[in-house]
């Protein structure tokens, strides 16, 4: 046994919690504009991805083996953090451990101040919008300039991610055309007065604007797609090159990393590397893979190792899969609850069905009892997640966990001990059909008290027929029903009836 | 051969019609359909609205209902899946391996319709005549927890008369999801608005699917903007003998 379990969670909960579920969808759903936006973006990414992860003949094979390989390495957690930690250090670079995003927040503070520098380039990266770096560096005095495109999208947007890979989703091109030309000129370079909405000038006018951002920044921070424990190696995988240009140019690096983040050999990498473009972005390899161990000469490096609530979710045996995730967002691009509400609604910055199992877990599942339920449990995140995480599970696992509202508890029981013995429910029954009396016109219920008003807001209930089944079954079958096969009466019986 | 009825909590309370056609079905077939009158129901609804506590007495009466059967059958892709999926986890987790053992060998004899039809009876051709023109939802748990594929397109095929159109999206989900239908009604009801304009895109007369619920969800918003489009059990329509002499 080398894994540290039930450690307390100690983590700030600010960028994991929001409004509850249901309250954050609804105005969600009523905006015409986000769902076309998301239906479009899901719906052609879904494709992309079905289309090349059908060419791999031994997907199965592979995603069974990214599994296996997250289980064994977090099984052996601690050793193999150790050993990232001495093979870093062996390289010149040089390890901290944060326990939560406080202290991370200021470990990274700490090492910008020691540069002097006043601002940073950053590479897209969850675990920094995790822990809220960016607002931790603006209260230190310090700008954190965002490199990805969508990322830049956001921040110029003064607006939250609304997706772990595409964090812009919610946004057409026409919204960030007028962004860009509100907002670029106070930062640094304006956009060109006559900036259209077409995809190469936005990209253009982007590419400008970040060229003198990486030009005179000397501080970089990014996070990692992975790390290698045998030789200290760390891995971005990203497809714009800017990730790279940050990595690069700037004297000090810092890199940001969950703890599950982790595989043990440079080997385990190539499956990774294959699971991981192809169920994000739907390409065959990603453009920009980008790898580095230790410090390089002139360079100084830094590698923050977070755990942020991490072990507490090692220690539950039913939840720690949900540690395998790679990011690749495709349980959000197949998600039929993410293509309707976007991910604003699920008030975290792990949205989707993914975020529904990871952010309870992470500040404790009383902190998001509305997440486990923004699921209608269909099962396709299982489907296509390329390290099978059960998320349909561990989502029915984490509601036993929430705490329950009184009203449904005692429904919950009082159906429990009804179903509880075959007296009491044919009882109920004749109760329900009793209901026939709420029935309106067409034999159809069209208004219920709550809770189920939710129901019959927007559907019709049929009233319970008049003969029940078991009615049925005794005037066409008799009573009691037989509980040995009746004695063979010649010829074959059919049509017992 | 000797079939146990699992109605399900569902179809015995509202629409019974989906059990009587799947006893219908299988007596036509010359099976004997036995009715364990001690059922009520799997516990799929307590599992998923996080009560397992209040689940398992439903789960050690259901195994017990069920045992002495050799092939038991339900018409709901949902509650096999839940007796599949969720009965021997959910003993195991209590610490009773005893029932654990006793669920998965229950679940290994219970099929779904389709299933036993196709599986366990070899047949496509049930003898069905119903001559309309029928679109079909896959349902989820069909789909996704029992894998029955296209064993419900290939018994809908082999039915005289039918006009079988595809649903386009077919495997997006209804938006039913038990409890998510009331607790997060608004969402639920934005993917219900995307299902019927499938449905109706098909000019369909008839959504037919192999689970109750999903039916019950599909059909109460089809009546409610009285469209005039039916929804049926695929038993209903296998059981039907529409303009045969
Ligand atoms: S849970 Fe699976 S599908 Fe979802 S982001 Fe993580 S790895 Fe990808």
């Amino acid at each position: 046994m080398s894994t540290f379990l039930g450690l307390p969670r100690a983590v700030d909960t600010s960028q994991l919690r929001g409004r509850p579920f249901p309250e954050a969808a609804r105005a969600a759903v009523a905006d015409p504009q986000l769902r076309r936006n998301l239906g479009d973006a899901t719906a052609t990414i879904r494709a992309k991805r079905a289309r090349v992860v059908g060419e791999v003949p031994d997907w199965e094979s592979l995603r069974a083996a990214g599994a296996a390989i997250k289980d064994h390495t977090l099984a052996n957690l601690d050793s193999l953090l150790l050993q990232l930690e001495a093979a870093v250090t062996a390289r010149g670079g040089t390890v901290h451990w944060a326990r939560d995003s406080a202290e991370a927040n200021r470990i990274v503070t700490e090492l910008v101040r020691a540069t002097g520098a006043d601002e940073v380039v950053k590479v897209k990266s969850m675990a920094t919008q995790e822990i809220g770096l960016n607002e931790a560096l603006e209260a230190a005095g310090i700008a954190a300039w965002e490199t990805d495109l969508a990322e830049l999208i956001v921040q110029l947007g003064h607006d939250k991610p609304s997706h772990i890979l595409v964090p812009a989703i919610h946004r057409n091109r026409a919204e960030i055309r007028e962004i860009f030309l509100r907002e670029m000129g106070a930062v640094g370079l304006p956009a060109p007065a006559d900036l259209t909405d077409s995809p190469p000038a936005l990209a253009e006018a982007a590419r400008r604007h970040l060229r003198q951002k990486f030009l005179s920044a000397r501080v970089a921070i990014s996070g990692a797609n992975f790390a290698v424990a045998a030789t200290g190696t760390l891995s971005v995988v990203e497809s714009e090159g800017n990730g790279r240009m940050c990595l690069t140019l700037p004297p000090t690096l810092i890199t940001v990393m969950g703890i599950e983040k982790l595989v043990p050999t440079w080997q385990d990498l190539e499956v990774f590397l294959q699971l991981l473009p192809r169920s994000s972005t739907g390409e065959r390899m990603n453009p920009y893979t980008s790898m580095w161990s230790g410090a390089v000469e002139g360079q100084d490096f830094h590698l923050v190792l977070l755990d942020n609530g991490r072990t507490a979710v090692l220690g539950d045996p039913s939840g720690r899969s949900a540690l395998r995730c790679i990011r690749c967002s495709a349980c959000l691009n197949v998600c039929p609850v993410y293509e309707r509400t976007g991910g604003h609604a699920y008030g975290s910055v792990y949205p989707g069905p993914i975020g529904a199992v990871l952010s309870p877990q992470l500040t404790g599942p009383e902190l998001n009892a509305t997440l486990p339920y923004a699921s209608s449990l269909c099962g396709a995140c299982y489907d296509v997640c390329p390290v099978a995480i059960d998320i349909p599970t561990m989502l029915v696992h984490l509601r036993a966990q929430v705490p329950h509202p009184a009203p449904e508890r005692a429904v919950m029981r009082a159906a429990a001990y009804a179903m509880g013995s075959p007296r009491r429910w044919a009882a109920t029954r004749s109760a329900s059909r009793a209901g026939r009396l709420l029935g309106g016109r067409r034999g159809r219920i069209r208004s219920l008290p709550p809770p189920l008003s939710g129901w019959t807001a927007s559907r019709d209930l049929p009233v319970p027929p008049a003969e029940g089944f078991r009615d049925w079954w005794t005037r066409t079958h008799g009573s009691p029903p037989p509980a040995t096969p009746p004695p063979a009466a010649g010829g074959d019986g059919a049509g017992a009836a | 051969m000797r079939i146990a009825l699992f109605l399900t909590c569902l179809v015995d309370a509202v629409v019974p019609a989906a059990g009587r056609a799947t006893v219908e079905v299988l007596e036509r077939l010359g099976h004997e359909v036995v009715f364990p009158p001690g059922q009520t129901c799997c516990g799929q609804m307590h599992v998923n609205t996080g009560y397992p506590a209040e689940a398992l007495p439903l789960v050690r009466r259901h195994v017990e209902t069920f045992e002495p059967y050799e092939v038991v059958v339900a018409p709901s892709g949902s509650c096999v899946g839940s007796v599949r999926h969720q009965h021997a986890a959910l003993a195991r987790a209590a610490g009773d391996a005893e029932l654990a053992a006793r669920a998965a060998a229950v679940a290994a004899r219970t099929y779904e319709l389709s299933e036993l039809l196709v599986d366990v009876l070899g047949l496509t051709d049930v003898g069905a005549s119903y001559p309309h023109r029928v679109t079909y939802h896959p349902t989820c748990h069909s789909l996704r927890l029992l894998r029955v594929g296209d064993r419900p397109l290939r018994l809908l095929r082999a039915v005289r008369g039918l006009d079988l159109v595809e649903l386009p999206g077919a495997e997006e989900c209804c938006g039913f999801g038990g409890t998510f239908a009331v607790k997060n009604a608004d969402t639920s009801t934005a993917m219900l608005a995307d299902k019927m304009r499938a449905v109706l895109d098909t000019r369909a007369e008839v959504c037919a699917a192999g689970d109750s619920s999903c039916l019950l969800h599909i059909g109460g918003g089809l009546s409610r903007l009285r469209t005039g489009v039916r929804t049926v059990h695929l038993a209903e329509i296998l059981a039907s003998r529409e303009g045969v002499a």
